[in-house]
């Protein structure tokens, strides 16, 4: 019976916490770390250059 | 087949094509600082009014030089050594495709010699941030692009390394704090060297004839997401070597491992959006895009900083006041071991970086502030203190480490290398606070001449402002005294220090040959286990149990409320408002 218990509390000893498995994925963390500056830096002020109207 | 080596000091695997990766590195690394640190001599005895030691050409061309070479390619070159250093051998495995690491290294020797050549020809003095239509050479572009191939080729070797060392199960658990960090840094600079590509090809091509314009404006929003995140990836290294130095030196463990990875996190977010201040007076964009990406997610890549900058010495001070250096607030600081430049240069990197850096770079972030200083000389000192002192003086650190560990050889002088950190960082540091004073009175940055001796329009700066720039010039000739010792030391060190393993040769320094077959003795070394986990952790008290550097933390916190304030009331006297 103790055995019982015991097994489902090594489970979820070793169970990974969602945080953890996101920065234990490097080429996840590689995309995430490339999308954000491109979108919220390169493309939206890119968009905003190309938006300008020109000078008569 | 054995192909590691233990080192018996530090208890570090190499594995021999990754030993000769970093070494090749990081050697030439240290070739680009002292080009780099030659040209800051002229260009110090320039901006000294009263010395005024260049011609305006050889000023734009040594200023040009000087910032590739510190900012790009000493800093880059040794930025991969990290990466393999924190791939290989700190996750116990061999090194992915050596043979592309050594191609991509090859192509940053050459593009770093081609950039050089073209600077050096006199008809590239277009700065670090060569803006359009500025226009260099073609081989000036050529060379940056071939750099950054490389720089990108080594990158991508040190995750396939990652997932070498994940496939045959070198490690166990999650990969070491220290590789997080370089996982950080690696990350940042794919999107360093792809927003390169993005504007670099283009302006060759230019160059070239090709392209018949480059859009002015363009330009430097996409550039900056080279020179500036390019940067960044200088923090997140340096603060890797910070945790590292920090573990070898005192077996500290960071307070909270969560934490930590955590504020690496944030990095990953944010750190890269901070390149929109330098933009932050140009027209073409608007205030959303300005304030979001400085004023919202600068500071939470700002407060990963701050995460890092307390949990170093918070790591340092739980472990020395476990070696029972618990006498008040700060007995484990004064019994640090001030006379070792490992950690003397770590500690003074990490002071500056935050005191300085940090606090300058929160006020040049914030929109409103950033109008009386920007492109000022206040701006320099600002990178002078992140870059020159932050990631610069790191590295040195670490390079007194790596020589007898890595390159088997014992330091040489050490009376010299004991006093390197503090002539290089005291140096920096007065350059840095009298150029922040100077630049708040608005001395330009990059200008050969104050005195704007025949200029159709002229500006007369304040005399005081003139005194300014001579004292930063003499903090900043310190700072040359400095590096020169740490060239000594550490080339001579190469060149004639005591051999630690008899095959430990010119070669094996310079040229990234492989030691003597005998001294590689390890098959597979064994597997890199979980740490345990810390008491303070699951409690969650670690604040607790280091009182001084909380007190350290709340130093910070007052200088930097002071500092601010008194910005925006130089602000409101400078634009009369009210």
């Amino acid at each position: 019976m103790s055995d019982d218990k015991a097994t489902p509390g090594r489970e979820s000893e070793e169970r990974i916490p969602a945080m953890q498995s996101i920065l234990d994925n490097p080429f996840l963390l590689l995309f995430i770390g490339v999308t954000m500056p491109t979108v919220f830096y390169l493309i939206w002020g890119i968009m905003e250059i190309v938006t300008l109207p020109v000078a008569p | 087949m054995a192909t590691f080596r233990v080192c018996p000091d530090s208890g570090f695997y190499f594995n021999r094509s990754a030993e000769r990766l970093i070494k090749v590195n990081a050697v030439a690394g240290v070739v680009a600082l002292l080009i780099a640190g030659i040209l800051a001599l002229g260009v110090v005895l320039t901006r000294w009014q009263e010395v005024h030691l260049l011609s305006p050409q050889d000023f734009y061309l040594a200023l040009t030089a000087h910032g590739i070479n510190a900012l790009i390619f000493w800093i880059i070159f040794f930025e991969m050594a990290i990466l393999h250093f924190a791939s290989s051998t700190l996750l116990r495995c061999r090194i992915a495709t050596p043979g592309w690491a050594w191609a991509g290294f090859m192509l940053m020797l050459l593009g770093a010699i081609i950039n050089n050549v073209a600077v050096f020809q006199g008809r590239s003095s277009v700065m670090m941030t060569s803006y359009a239509p500025m226009q260099a050479e073609p081989h000036f572009y050529l060379g940056l692009i071939l750099f950054a191939v490389g720089a990108l080729v080594q990158v991508l070797v040190f995750f396939g390394t990652l997932v070498v060392a994940y496939q045959e199960k070198t490690y166990e658990g999650s990969v070491p704090l220290v590789t997080f960090g370089a996982i950080t840094a690696a990350i940042i600079a794919v999107f360093t060297i792809a927003s390169g590509a993005i504007i670099l090809i283009p302006t060759f091509l230019w160059s070239l004839g090709y392209i018949g314009h480059i859009d002015a404006e363009m330009y430097r929003i996409v550039w900056w997401g080279l020179g500036h995140s390019s940067q960044q990836i200088n923090v997140s290294a340096h603060v890797a070597v910070w945790y590292l130095i920090a573990g070898v030196l005192f077996g500290a463990r960071p307070m909270s491992e969560k934490v930590s990875r955590f504020a690496f996190f944030l990095y990953i977010l944010f750190l890269q959006l901070a390149c929109a201040h330098h933009i932050l007076v140009d027209p073409g964009v608007g205030t959303e895009w300005k304030i979001f990406n400085t004023s919202y997610a600068m500071y939470l890549a700002v407060l990963a900083s701050m995460i890092h900058g307390l949990t170093v010495p918070g790591s340092i001070e739980v472990a020395q006041r476990q070696k029972g250096y618990s006498k008040g607030f700060f007995e484990w600081l004064r019994k640090a071991p001030w006379s070792n430049p490992v950690f003397s240069g770590m500690f003074i990197s990490l002071v500056v970086f935050g005191f300085l850096g940090g606090i300058t770079g929160v006020v040049m972030g914030t929109e409103q502030i950033n109008l009386i200083i920007h492109n000022t000389i206040y701006v320099p000192a600002h990178f002078h203190a992140t870059v020159a002192v932050g990631t610069t003086l790191a590295f040195m650190a670490l390079t007194y480490l790596l020589i007898p560990v890595l390159f088997r050889r014992k330091v040489i002088l050490p009376t010299l290398a004991r006093w390197q950190p503090y002539l290089f960082g005291g140096g920096m540091t007065i350059l840095i606070l009298f150029m922040l004073g100077a630049g708040t009175l608005g001395v330009s940055r990059r200008h050969w001449d104050m005195d704007f001796t025949g200029a159709a329009m002229v500006f007369e700066y304040p005399g005081m402002a003139y005194t300014l720039m001579a004292i930063a010039a003499i903090g900043g000739l310190l700072a040359i005294v400095g590096g020169v010792a740490f060239l000594l030391v550490t080339v001579g060190s190469l060149l004639f220090g005591e051999k630690l393993e008899p095959s430990a040769g010119f070669l094996q320094s310079f040229l990234g040959k492989a030691l003597a077959p005998s001294a590689y003795a390890v098959e597979r070394p064994e597997m890199l286990p979980r740490a345990p986990k810390l008491t303070v952790e699951e409690h969650g008290s670690a604040g607790f149990e280091a009182p001084g550097t909380f007190a350290l933390a709340m130093l910070l916190l007052v200088s930097f409320v002071v500092y601010y304030f008194i910005n925006w009331k130089y602000l409101a006297s400078v634009w009369p408002l009210s």
